[in-house]
């Protein structure tokens, strides 16, 4: 007899994201992996080595850069690129660059442009057709209602109501002239689920996620890591250290840490399944034009 | 209100809290259930969903504030938490109090990670709901107390049971506002099994709840004392999912993807449909039939011994044999059949109505191919089961229809194989997914139908007229000259000893095509049947010159399919609407103006003009004796 046992939660997951890697591959003309070097990106990514080990994943990888990224961050992106044998593309929009747009002192017109702009600048630039995101529905409420594969128009905008239906795991990849497409394989993943994920495979993460002493100021009730010499601090303000640990990670002067003692991956979840706001919540970007911030950002094209 | 917020009930936090490696292994080794909930707009689907990922602590005290003062805003529950605010997601949806797509959440007990998708009741939404259970292996469907058995509750069950759902939960909602009456509970599920077993549900399992005050949700409910069955949640923690019955299958993969890093290695990779697989299984490759011996099952993780339904994998075979995206590797001595004829279910999911026989693009597995889909023989009413006669599906119709496919594809019926029996189709100029489908079985016609060769080939008959045999397609506009110039071209032609035969538009409309009107379903047919004849024509070595109208780029591109390569010239007589308006040498514009002929091209039917002709005749510049010499040069140079 062989083993017919039923798959657990964790393998139809994984089953189900490299199908979807898959059908993309084979189907869309000039495929790209967004790569943002979260964990959400670093479980995407092994979900890519395995859909198609063993040979490299055929697409590129895709970092749309802010340069207010932490330190840490880049590190991990250019030894994550090396050791899949993908090539690295990193964008930086060149007028935010040239406008010197910071999060200090910009604002909202920092990700707009940086994140927003800088993306739809990247996927024009080398045509790309089918763009891999690490997005997951349980993140946030029009997440939950998107598609798979989400067509955006050839401005990149979302039309939440004219979306295609989805069946069984059959997906549409057809596109029009103009428009692309974002498919999202892990959609279907829970953050705990990503944890667990990367800690049964031995995903490499960013050494960020884990509590170490840190260089911090408190402000507007957020706890700021300072990570490099252009965080300007106000009059009287001195670095602290803590022991902290990031959620989720973005623009360094934008996430907020967390006050942590988890060093370890086990630790962490415990911090993650006790905790008692939601994970976002570090995040100044959802914020932004009430409870329907992330639905109007998407229609925008935000990613 | 305190009374809701309770100690949330799934009480891992002292595991994770004293444990948390133990807490991991439990977690990992936890199983998954897909499931949809299905109601009307008032039977609180929202407050039990809510209910659910309170219970289950996913719902964070951030967000339990905001849904705290949201809840005093726009709630509908007075002062007390709305639940259904939790999953009411976009913009749009909270400002008019319904729920309008599908969406998809998330929770977790001890045993299982569950999957729900969140469907809504309204009728002009059967789609979404349709999508909503192709992935589940659950359905909830639920029945307010106090309204029992509706219209929708027979619609949403009967759409559960066609798409295959085995497993039916009826949730028997708001007993809290019957007082917890037994007989109330009785009745409704009396009056359900009836209904059920009509339309061959043979079992379901039937619970009272309360989403909104959480009886009989985690755990039996105090209230209900002469209920005796398992609570919600403990039904779907034991409830057996679909990838465990479809291990027990005979092996079959669709490939998706052939994965060749180097000459050294040619493996297959796809989703296991159903079976398992594993080294040493003798497996054949369809449609070929070839047949070979599988070698390795190769993953990141290293080579695995057994692979199940459900698996995505690549798979090696011990000898070179074709395989390619779209094939089904399958167990060798019980392989799927092929097959270019089916009888199938159609739920029709888009605005335009069906066109029987335009090709639409048809997706079963990893295989993409043309199909046609023929006049429904019959509609089914949704809320009454009954067969109504239909010639075409509008959105949300769900009928019966053959359809048949330009080459033969590997499948399975629906009931027994979901992966290869479930299709969607595609449009072929709007790229939009139209329908979804499940294949009944082959037609016997497709398999007992066979080419009958003739000794005198095409080629043959062409040779004997001295002459390369072409269509020349006119199309156009009403009253653009179509006919006139096609009619000279002809004279030229046979002046030239050429083997002619003009098809025109009127004329066939009279005989052959005296049964179709005007709607656009029937424009495709007598496009269809036309450029039939017209086929048959150029076997025959004569050049074929026609003149319909033929509004639509889709049949024109069907015919063009049709013929060999370069025979078909596509003549677009362009004449402006307003030029073949001022003409009127019929006098129809004046009547379709004046509302005497309905589907008029140009004037309440569109006209979708060529983008890229074989020849383009601008009729403003030209003659019709000019325009007739052009096509004649072009086409004998």
């Amino acid at each position: 007899m062989v083993d017919t046992r039923t798959l657990t939660h964790l393998e139809r997951l994984e089953s189900e994201a490299i199908h979807i890697m898959r059908e993309v591959v084979s189907e869309a003309q000039k495929p790209v992996m967004l790569y943002s070097v979260g964990k959400d990106s670093a479980v995407m990514l092994h979900l890519a080595r395995k859909a198609f080990y063993p040979s490299p994943p055929p697409f590129p990888l895709l970092h749309v850069d802010t340069t207010w990224k932490f330190q840490e961050m880049y590190k991990l992106r250019d030894r994550m690129a090396q050791e899949s044998g993908m090539e690295l593309l990193v964008y930086q929009n060149p007028e935010a660059a040239e406008r010197g747009i910071n999060p200090f002192d910009h604002g909202p017109l920092h990700t707009d442009m940086w994140k927003t702009e800088g993306l739809k600048q990247a996927l024009d630039l080398y045509g790309f057709d089918a763009a891999f995101g690490g997005a997951r529905r349980d993140e946030e409420k029009s997440r939950a209602k998107e598609r798979i594969f989400s067509f955006r128009t050839a401005s990149h905008g979302w039309d939440p109501k004219n979306q295609r239906p989805e069946l069984w795991n059959l997906y549409n990849a057809r596109k029009n002239k103009g428009e692309s497409i974002r498919v999202f394989p892990i959609s279907n993943w829970t953050e705990l689920d990503i944890w667990q994920y990367i800690h049964l495979n031995d995903v490499p993460i960013v050494p960020l996620y884990f509590a170490d002493k840190r260089p911090t100021v408190e402000r507007d009730g957020m706890l700021l890591m300072v990570d490099d010499g252009r965080f300007p601090l106000l009059p009287g303000e001195e670095p602290v250290m803590r022991s902290i640990r990031f959620r989720t990670l973005g623009c360094y002067p934008l996430t907020g840490a967390v006050e942590s003692e988890a060093k370890t991956l086990p630790e962490v979840i415990q911090e993650t399944l006790l905790t008692t706001t939601s994970e976002r919540q570090g995040r100044a970007i959802d914020k932004d034009a009430g409870g329907a911030g992330m639905e109007k950002k998407k229609q925008e094209g935000y990613f | 209100m305190t009374d809701m917020i309770d100690e949330p009930i799934y009480k891992t936090d002292a595991l994770i809290a004293e444990d948390i490696d133990a807490y991991l292994e439990t977690h990992q080794h936890k199983t998954m259930l897909r499931f949809i909930t299905c109601g009307s707009v008032d039977d609180g689907k929202s407050t039990l969903i809510g209910r659910l990922l309170y219970d289950s602590k996913m719902i964070f005290e951030d967000q339990l504030e905001a849904l705290q003062s949201d809840s005093k805003k726009v709630g509908t529950q007075g002062q007390e938490i709305d639940f259904a605010l939790l999953v009411d997601g976009l913009a749009a949806e909270r400002e008019q109090g319904i729920t309008i797509d599908v969406a998809y959440r998330f929770f977790n007990t001890e045993k299982r990670k569950f999957i729900v998708a969140d469907t809504p009741g309204h009728e002009q939404y059967t789609r979404n709901m349709v999508t909503g259970a192709s992935t589940a292996d659950l359905a909830v469907i639920l029945i307010d107390a106090r309204k029992g058995v509706l219209v929708q509750t027979r619609r949403h069950s009967y759409l559960a049971h066609l798409i295959g759902i085995k497993n039916i939960v009826l949730a028997i909602n708001k007993m809290d506002l019957v007082d917890y009456d037994q007989s109330v509970y009785d009745a409704i599920l009396k009056d359900y099994t009836e209904f059920a077993t009509s339309i061959g549900i043979t079992a379901f399992t039937p619970i009272p709840i309360s989403g909104f005050k959480g009886d009989n949700i985690t755990t039996l409910s105090e209230n209900t004392p002469w209920y005796t069955g398992p609570s919600l949640i403990e039904h779907l923690e034991t409830v057996e999912v679909n990838s465990a019955t479809d291990a027990e299958k005979p092996f079959r993969m669709p490939v998706q993807w052939v994965n060749r890093p180097n000459l050294d290695f040619r493996g297959f990779s796809g989703l296991i449909a159903t079976g398992t697989v594993k080294p040493g299984d003798a497996v054949r490759v369809l449609p070929s039939g070839k047949t070979s011996t599988v070698s390795r099952i190769v993953t990141l993780d290293g080579d695995l011994d057994v692979a199940v339904a459900g698996q995505s994998v690549t798979i090696c075979f011990a000898d070179e044999i074709d395989c390619s995206r779209g094939d089904v590797i399958a167990l060798a001595d019980n392989p799927p059949q092929a097959a270019d004829q089916f009888e199938a279910t159609i739920v029709w999911m888009a605005d335009e109505e069906m066109l029987p026989g335009r090709p639409y693009w048809l997706k079963i597995g990893a295989q993409t191919v043309s199909a046609t889909v023929q006049h429904p023989k019959y509609q089914v009413n949704v809320n009454t089961m009954e067969h109504l006669a239909a010639k075409t599906l509008d959105l949300n119709a769900i009928g019966v229809a053959n359809l048949s496919t330009d080459k033969p594809i590997v499948f399975e019926p629906y009931e027994a194989n979901r992966a290869l029996g479930g299709f969607i189709l595609i449009d072929k100029i709007t790229n939009a997914t139209v329908a979804a489908g499940m294949l009944h079985f082959s037609l016997r016609r497709a398999q007992n139908v066979h080419w009958q060769p003739t000794d005198v080939s095409r080629e043959s008959h062409a040779a004997m007229k001295n002459q390369k045999p072409a269509v020349l397609w006119f199309t156009g506009l009403s009253g653009a000259g179509k006919s006139t110039i096609a009619n000279i071209v002809e004279k030229k032609l046979a002046r030239m000893n050429r083997h002619t035969f003009l098809l025109d538009g009127d004329n066939v409309r009279h005989g052959l095509n005296k049964d179709l009107g005007f709607t656009d379903a029937d424009r495709v047919e007598n496009i269809r049947r036309v450029g039939e004849v017209a086929k048959l024509m150029t076997d025959a070595g004569l050049i074929v010159i026609t003149a319909f109208i033929s509004p639509f780029r889709s049949e024109r591109d069907m015919v063009r399919s049709m013929m060999a390569p370069g025979e078909f010239i596509e003549v677009h007589i362009d004449t402006p609407i307003a030029e073949a308006e001022a003409r009127d040498v019929k006098g129809l514009y004046k009547k379709a103006r004046a509302g005497e002929l309905k589907n008029f091209t140009g004037i309440d039917s569109p006209y979708e003009a060529p983008h890229d002709p074989e020849i383009r005749i601008d009729t403003t510049s030209l003659t019709a004796e000019e325009a007739a010499e052009e096509i004649v040069r072009r086409l004998i140079p």
